[in-house]
């Protein structure tokens, strides 16, 4: 049975780089209504930004064939966002540093750096075409006096 | 709102008035196109002011990095001013604060030259 404290919506989305900008927009303006500060706001949903370009650039190059599973859900703890592609699949433990001296000066490879940077938990599933990943942001608690 | 770059010379460098955003589909190839073409016209000592640059993803990071390295490379020099808050983050973040020159003004930037 479906928890009525969590609110989900999914979409499906062409492979195009106004797919990305859509997701963008759609994670800041569903943060928002989950209750994120202004300051968390952008930096959310430059990571799921990044997210998108990893799946309809790097994930499905674009093909027209393939599509971008974006869902988000949200509760009382946290956001959850899985963007998930059709593409070949990528190990994410064979990412170079973008810190490392030798990556310093790379004009790209920066994108799943700053989903970790700006999310609380970032996960990779290989599915059985494609790959999903799974950004998490926690809420801060508030203290009441 | 997608990028616009305005040019104006200081003595003989050029500073680059960026606006908008810079991001993978906008703006990111315009940067790049522009550093390229002033290079090759020998205009090798460049500033980049972001003071109206609202958003930037790893890809607008990215075109910075190869302006900075397409200039570098032709024995030129490009230096950013007016970073905003955000920007100025993704800079430190990334550790590109430790390799590009960044001054808070333009008059700061061309006296560095």
């Amino acid at each position: 049975m479906a928890d009525p404290t969590t609110s989900r919506v999914h979409y499906s989305l062409d492979s195009t780089l106004a797919s990305i900008n859509t997701v963008e927009q759609t994670v800041h303006d569903y943060a928002l209504k989950a209750g994120f500060p202004e300051d968390e706001l952008c930096n959310i949903s430059l990571a799921a930004r990044e997210a998108a370009v990893n799946a309809v650039v790097h994930g499905n190059r674009q093909n027209a064939a393939k599509k971008v599973d974006l869902s988000l859900e949200f509760n009382d703890q946290a956001l959850t966002i899985r963007i998930a592609d059709q593409g070949e699949g990528f190990d994410p433990d064979s990412l170079p540093d973008p810190l490392a001296p030798e990556n310093i000066l790379r004009g790209s490879g920066r994108g799943i750096f700053l989903i970790r940077t700006f999310m609380d938990e970032l996960k990779f599933r290989r599915l059985a075409s494609g790959t999903e990943l799974t950004l998490v942001k926690y809420k801060k608690i508030s203290k009441s006096t | 709102m997608s990028m616009k770059i305005a040019t104006h010379k200081v003595n003989d460098i050029t500073v680059l008035d960026l606006s908008g955003r810079i991001t993978l589909g906008e703006g990111s190839v315009q940067l790049r196109e522009t550093v390229r073409d002033l290079v090759a016209k020998g205009q090798k000592k460049i500033v980049l002011n972001l003071g109206e640059v609202t958003y930037m993803d790893s890809s607008g990071v990215g075109e910075l990095v190869t302006a900075y390295t397409t200039v570098k490379n032709q024995g030129g020099e490009l230096k950013l001013v007016n970073l905003t808050k955000k920007i100025e983050d993704l800079m430190a973040i990334t550790k590109l604060a430790t390799v590009f020159d960044i001054h808070d003004d333009e008059a700061k930037a061309v006296a560095a030259f």
